[in-house]
């Protein structure tokens, strides 16, 4: 039996999990919103994770079909986003359940017209969301159920008329935050051959596309070859199906990483600092790595490691958050924009916005006071971004600087803007040094915790060698 | 059994001597004597025995009130009266407790100075200090005394000559006028005969942690020991039977291979041996202790604990060379060293305690310490390769101790120090 190991990285923000073999391969990656209840926060991620496992060994099996036919490649995609519209709409289920019953035990008067109005944004959303993962790259997003739903929603209930806001909100706030503590479980195999269904009948409504040689042809070129293909790729993938599914992924060991570690029901020995975990994490996948920059949801950390990708120093932030990832979250509030819309608007700016505010809070009053004077929002934006990376550069001077090569991880190295500025004062102070930053980068902690898990420290010390396969851009 | 009763003689003696003078400082109106503020550093403690004057403490009240939980409440009254969120929490908590009727740690109300003596200007929020008591204290007389900072890391014959023409110009004629009494210098040399016998005694007892296990924790049991040297005591033969008692209760653990003992008892096993710069806080010193013992950390070495005076090098006061002792004693307090001297201090702790790592506690309202301590800390990480750990708490304010923050910043160091040793055992084989 193949054995598996599993790191938790329960952060502030977002809850990981990771999946390596025993070659130290990553085979799963899950991801979730920390909520209330950290449990319930670890177990999806971590249920999210054997997932991706399941469809990583599903990939594996069909590997030198995929590598040949750009059709089972796409349609390995479309069967990933159907998958999870599905997971999706389970809690969804659930959260219109919530909803109705919330308005119900209102004390309002007009209570039934409050619950005709919820139901039509129930039904106007639903179909959108259904849209958004089956035709487009809504699954791709990174965004969790919550931000999904109350994107949408919030939008209508705007729609609704100010009589009706702060009932509906009120519905919202008290539904959602039970439905996200509530553990879901989900059958793999029936969700994905419902997935292949819900593609059967997307691909039998595509009209052959007509091949005109513009720019968009690639697109269509892939479309027309899923469209011609797909039931092969079905059969294919049906002779495989029932082996994934009962094939155990047996997790031989796990370690809790993150601020939320110590609330994991994991024994003491497998409970690991996340600066060891970050650090270790980077080092495996960038092994001439000598400096980590890791910043999180409320904290950021600079961390000196040695050859072996032990910590040999590192630096907190203290006392204040204003450099972290919480600091740009609440600046997209301020701005009404979602996380993922802020680093590409800040790419479009024409000057950095000089923000002298250091504190969070400060920096909303002193944003609203530069929009008044008309300064551009691009601009602000940017000149946001920078003031977080000065931040996060005075933690780096006070661990030590940037000794060698510089690995940027934690979820906001996945903002472009972030990481031009990072780019730009590491190169201005230190000079030219090898930079890394990993599609993966978000889940370091959670590798480095598994990596930890899958070796016996005390027996088996991590190599300088290059022991992860994956690649970095 | 014996080690119980030998164990209660030296904290014994400690209490006897702290409640003896604070009884003393309570009746001192009645009695006469004369009352001299001073600061730890630079103390000028055998001096101030010599003219048959009591000393008081502020900083040590200050943390004896936060020890007490007091400090709070003394710090918002002081900030009540505008002095900034900045300034030094000693300071404040001190100046609190003066507005609140200067009731000192064992209940007795402190007297007011007759004399407010500074005798290391090292830290300028001294003069500050100073300052304010003086505007408080109309009456009192400032004597203050300028201690030259050991810029190129040695104390010079020049240097020795100022601060010694500034005692036979300055201080004491000015201690003679307050106290009435006149300068007798066969006596401050006999007091001075005192001093070093102590000095011999503690820096035995601070060596003692090149045992394995460390009989005692040179830090948070190291604040302990260092009380009688550091409050008026040094110069006196009490202060001598108390290190005496100490040092053989010391040695009886040694003997028995007994590790520290902590506020829950005896530390079981010694993992992690460390050397820590910076002074403890005092809000929550238990809570700070424990997540160390807790881990099996013993400190084994600190520079907090020669802040009233280094004697690892050799230096002693000397009853021949009166006043010059006493100058050289004012520039050679802990403080009062250049960075690289500190630095070679603390190097010097690490190789010959044999720890494994080197903590800093910075403290946000402190000065004198944390100025350089991070350049320290890297110079001590690059010579010695010794992984470095960096916290920051405050000395007497509580709101700038954050437990979790803390506490995660020394998991996170235990678990490096952890890997480290593991590693170092696999290079080995």
């Amino acid at each position: 039996m193949n054995k598996y190991y599993l790191g938790i990285d329960l952060g502030s923000t977002t809850s990981k999990a990771v999946i390596i073999n025993e070659k130290d391969e990553i085979i799963g990656r899950g991801i979730t919103n920390t909520r209330a209840n950290y449990k319930v926060a670890a177990d999806i991620a971590r249920e999210e994770a054997i997932y991706d496992a399941r469809f990583t060994l599903l990939a594996n099996r069909i590997k030198q079909d995929m590598e040949a036919k750009p059709a089972f490649k796409k349609y390995m995609e479309d069967i990933r986003s159907v998958f999870q519209y599905q997971q999706f709409k389970r809690r969804m289920d659930r959260l219109e359940t919530v909803l109705r019953d919330t308005v119900q035990v209102f004390p309002y008067e007009n209570k039934n017209v409050i619950a005709e109005k919820l139901n039509e944004i129930i039904e106007t959303i639903r179909p959108q969301i259904r849209h958004g993962f089956i035709n487009e790259d809504l699954g791709a997003r990174n965004q969790f159920f919550r931000d999904i739903v109350s994107e949408r929603y919030n939008a209508e209930v705007a729609q609704k008329g100010a009589a009706f806001y702060e009932p509906l909100m009120l519905a919202f706030d008290k539904s959602i935050t039970p439905v996200e503590n509530e553990m879901v479980l989900y059958n793999f195999k029936e969700l994905v051959l419902e997935s292949m269904n819900i593609l059967d009948e997307k691909y039998q409504g595509v009209a052959d596309q007509q091949e005109d040689g513009s720019d968009e042809d690639w697109y269509f070129a892939e479309l027309n070859a899923v469209k011609n293909n797909y039931k092969n790729i079905e059969y294919s993938l049906r002779q495989h199906i029932e082996e994934i599914v009962n094939e155990e992924i047996h997790i031989a060991k796990m370690v809790g990483t993150g601020y939320g570690r110590a609330l994991l029901p994991f024994p003491e020995d497998c409970i690991k600092s996340e600066i060891l975990c970050h650090a270790f994490g980077a080092h495996a996948v960038f092994p001439n790595t000598r400096t980590v920059l890791d910043i999180g949801g409320q904290d950021t950390k600079a961390i000196q490691v040695d050859r072996h990708g032990l910590v040999t120093s590192f630096h907190m932030n203290d006392r204040c958050a204003a450099g972290c990832g919480r600091y740009l979250g609440y600046i997209a509030d301020e701005f009404g924009l979602s996380l993922n819309e802020l680093g590409p608007e800040a790419m479009s700016a024409t000057k950095e916005t000089t923000i002298c505010s250091t504190c969070t809070v400060f920096a909303g009053a002193e944003v609203k006071e530069l929009l008044h004077n008309g300064e551009e929002r691009p601009n602000i934006l940017a000149g946001l971004h920078k003031a977080i990376v000065q931040r996060a550069m005075s933690l780096i001077a006070r661990s030590g600087g940037v000794r060698n090569e510089f690995t940027f991880t934690g979820g906001v190295a996945r903002n472009q803007a972030v990481l031009k500025y990072v780019k730009q004062m590491v190169t201005d102070s230190y000079g030219e040094v090898t930079m890394n930053i990993h599609t993966d980068s978000i889940f370091m902690g959670a590798l480095g915790g598994a990596m930890f898990a899958r070796r016996n420290i005390s027996a088996d010390l991590p190599k300088a060698t290059k022991s992860v396969e994956m690649a970095g851009d | 059994m014996t080690k119980e009763v030998q164990k209660e003689k030296s904290m014994m003696l400690q209490k006897e001597m702290i409640e003896g003078l604070f009884n003393e400082l309570s009746i001192a109106k009645e009695t006469g004597k004369k009352v001299c503020y001073t600061f730890v550093p630079g103390n000028l403690s055998e001096l101030i025995r010599t003219f048959d004057m009591l000393p008081v403490y502020p900083e040590i009240n200050a943390l004896q009130s936060a020890m007490r939980k007091k400090s709070a409440g003394y710090i918002r009254e002081a900030e009540r009266h505008a002095h900034s969120e900045d300034v030094c929490t000693y300071v404040k908590c001190d100046v609190g407790m003066m507005m609140k009727g200067n009731i000192g740690p064992t209940g007795q109300k402190i007297p007011e100075p007759d004399i407010l003596l500074l005798s290391y200007t090292g830290c300028f929020t001294f003069m500050k200090w100073f300052e304010t008591l003086k505007r408080e204290y109309p009456n009192a007389k400032v004597v203050m005394i300028h201690t030259p900072y050991q810029e190129d890391g040695r104390i010079t014959p020049e240097m020795r000559n100022y601060m010694v023409q500034q005692l036979k110009e300055e201080v004491i004629p000015q201690m003679e006028a307050v106290s009435g009494v006149k300068y007798d210098e066969e006596k401050l040399k006999n007091i001075l005969a005192l001093s070093k016998e102590a000095e011999d005694w503690i820096t035995k007892i601070f060596d003692t942690t090149k045992n394995r296990p460390s009989p005692i924790d040179a830090y948070f049991a190291g604040v302990y020991y260092i009380g009688p040297i550091n409050i008026g005591f040094r110069g006196t033969q009490e202060a001598v039977d108390y290190y005496k008692a100490l040092y053989d209760e010391i040695q009886e653990r040694i003997r028995q291979g007994l590790g520290p003992i902590t506020p829950e008892g005896e530390m079981k096993e010694e993992k992690y041996r460390l050397v820590v710069e910076g002074p403890p806080n005092w809000t929550n010193f238990r809570e700070f202790w424990k997540i160390f013992y807790d881990m099996g950390a013993v400190i084994v070495a600190s520079s907090y604990t020669k802040v009233g005076g280094v004697y690892d090098l050799g230096w002693r006061h000397d009853p021949q060379r009166p006043l010059e002792s006493l100058a050289e004693y004012c520039m050679n307090c802990y403080t009062n060293l250049n960075i690289p001297q500190r630095i070679d201090l603390l190097s010097k702790y690490i190789r010959e305690y044999e720890a494994d790592g080197y903590v800093t506690n910075s403290i946000k309202s402190c000065n004198s310490f944390s100025a350089g301590q991070l350049g320290m800390m890297r110079e001590i990480e690059d010579r010695l390769e010794v992984p470095v750990g960096f916290i920051e708490s405050d000395l007497v304010d509580p709101r700038y101790f954050s437990y979790s923050n803390i506490k995660n910043r020394l998991e996170s160091y235990f678990q490096m120090l952890e890997q480290r040793k593991t590693l170092q055992a696999t290079e080995n084989v």
